[in-house]
């Protein structure tokens, strides 16, 4: 079937199998690897992005149930407070999970700037980090949190 | 990848909906009812699950509306637990929906997929029951009003191409005090060993559970038990475990002793903070 999605705020075009999930189609059709395979099961978040300012895991959503909504991948964000946060803070080691992650907190800081302590642990709970830097993400997060509210123009 | 073709529809009324399901399954396509569809996707990447054509429910206005009103409230069965727990309209089955993988997995499961899920837990319909939630449920002869007790028993038993729309339920209860504790293994996204959701209600506390036996169940006989204040907690548990439903389940999370006495524990808690209040 003839998809029109719209990706970081370009109109793309692919033609795509209806059962083709979005991770494969943003990764092999419009060769954005930000979102990553991991467990391909909902279980990891390293494939997540959102859709209308939502974080999604792209390995449980079809890329035909987003044609007519704002997909955002990591490549999308061009130096968010995130980006910036993660790299000072060290919250990366094999940098595997880091999209993942990156695309939640950005997602979280524009619906929830307020968020507490224990609305930011349900939310970051989604992704998983295989060399457990745990400790330098969450104060990556707290950072970008406490200190950045979005800004109406940022992407 | 999933490893077969499917073609996916999107229809704008239950009306559609039905037709496109009867005239798919004619054709041999043994069409699904696509909610969330995260456990179609999952299912299907593992073979598990089969189909030809995907129907989904989430363009039907009604499937996803959410209101509040003086007498009732109703929830649509293609909206988020996110949106759900976010909207705190009914704060039990927020928190209980809000228990059920994580944040993000919840953007896109749904009330309606949940409850029909082929798993065991269905989580999200522990304070349907609770609620004495009415379902109305679409099919070939238009759209029919169940109570949730008559319709789920181990599963919701609905015929071939009918599918779940909304549940509407007294608003009078999303005020009354609750509770909804969920225990696991060991991590904070984990199925349940057990989760136990309770209301406590003019006329009692009313008790749901999952995880225990392998379908999630109330259960009117133990709740009856459960009530009896004249006898101390421990002993109505003792006595309403004797009335459970079916065998205890024992997996690799936890035998069948260990989950019933984590069953036991967690419900003398829930009924030690409820009954005060009930
Ligand atoms: C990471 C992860 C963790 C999880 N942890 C838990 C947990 O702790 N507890 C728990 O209970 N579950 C858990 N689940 C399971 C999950 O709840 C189910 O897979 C999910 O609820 C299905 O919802 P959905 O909206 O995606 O359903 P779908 O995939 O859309 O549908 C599921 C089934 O229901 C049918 N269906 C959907 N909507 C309707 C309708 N309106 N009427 C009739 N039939 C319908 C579909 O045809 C399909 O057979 C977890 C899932 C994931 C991905
Ligand atoms: S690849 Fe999507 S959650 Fe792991
Ligand atoms: S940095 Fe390696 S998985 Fe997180």
């Amino acid at each position: 079937m003839k998809l029109e999605l719209n990706v970081n705020g370009e109109v793309r075009h692919a033609d795509v199998r209806p059962a083709e999930l979005l991770l494969d189609v943003l990764r092999e059709n419009f060769g954005l690897t930000g979102a990553k395979p991991g467990c391909r099961n909902g279980d990891c978040g390293a494939c997540t992005v959102t859709v209308d300012g939502w974080p999604m895991k792209s390995c449980l959503m079809l890329a035909v149930e987003a044609a007519g909504k704002a997909v955002q991948t990591v490549e999308g964000l061009g130096g968010t407070p995130e980006q910036t946060a993660f790299v000072e803070k060290f919250a990366f080691q094999c940098g595997y999970c880091t999209p993942g992650f990156i695309m939640n907190v950005h997602a979280l800081r524009r619906i929830h700037p307020q968020a507490d302590e224990a609305a930011v642990r349900d939310w970051l709970q989604s992704n998983i980090c295989r060399c457990s830097g745990y400790e330098e993400i969450r104060e990556a997060v707290e950072c970008v949190l406490r200190s950045r509210p979005p800004a109406d123009n940022e992407p | 990848m999933i490893p077969f073709d499917f073609d996916y529809y999107r229809p704008a009324t239950v009306q559609e909906a039905v037709s496109l399901y009867a005239r798919l399954d004619r054709e041999g396509k043994r069409p699904l009812y696509w909610s969330g569809g995260t456990e179609i996707a999952t299912f299907a990447r593992w073979n598990r699950i089969y189909t030809e054509a995907v129907i989904d429910l989430k363009a039907v206005p009604e499937c996803r509306a959410l209101t509040v009103g003086d007498r009732e409230m109703t929830f649509g069965s293609a909206l988020s637990l996110s949106e759900i727990h976010d909207s705190g309209a009914f704060p039990l089955l927020g928190e209980t929906g809000g228990g059920i993988a994580d944040r993000t997995s919840r953007n896109k499961i749904t009330l309606g997929g949940n409850v029909c899920s082929r798993m065991i837990y269905k989580e999200a319909v522990l304070p349907l029951l609770l609620a004495d939630s009415d379902v109305l449920v679409a099919g070939a002869s238009g759209v029919r009003r169940v109570p949730i007790g008559r319709l789920f028993d181990r599963s919701m038993r609905i015929g071939r191409g009918e599918f779940l729309v909304q549940f509407v339920m007294d608003a009078g209860y999303r005020t009354m005090p609750y509770a909804s504790v969920k225990k696991r293994k060991a991590s904070a996204i984990e199925y349940p060993i057990v989760t136990v959701a309770a209301l406590a209600t003019g006329s009692g506390i009313r008790f749901a559970f999952s995880g225990l036996c392998d379908f999630p169940f109330r259960s009117a006989e133990m709740e009856r038990i459960l009530n009896r204040r004249e006898l101390p907690a421990g002993e109505r548990i003792r006595q309403a475990a004797a009335r459970l439903p079916a065998p205890v389940i024992g997996d690799i999370k936890a035998s069948a002793e260990y989950r019933k006495w984590v069953w036991t524990i967690t419900t003398e808690d829930v009924l030690k903070a409820l009954e005060p209040q009930a």
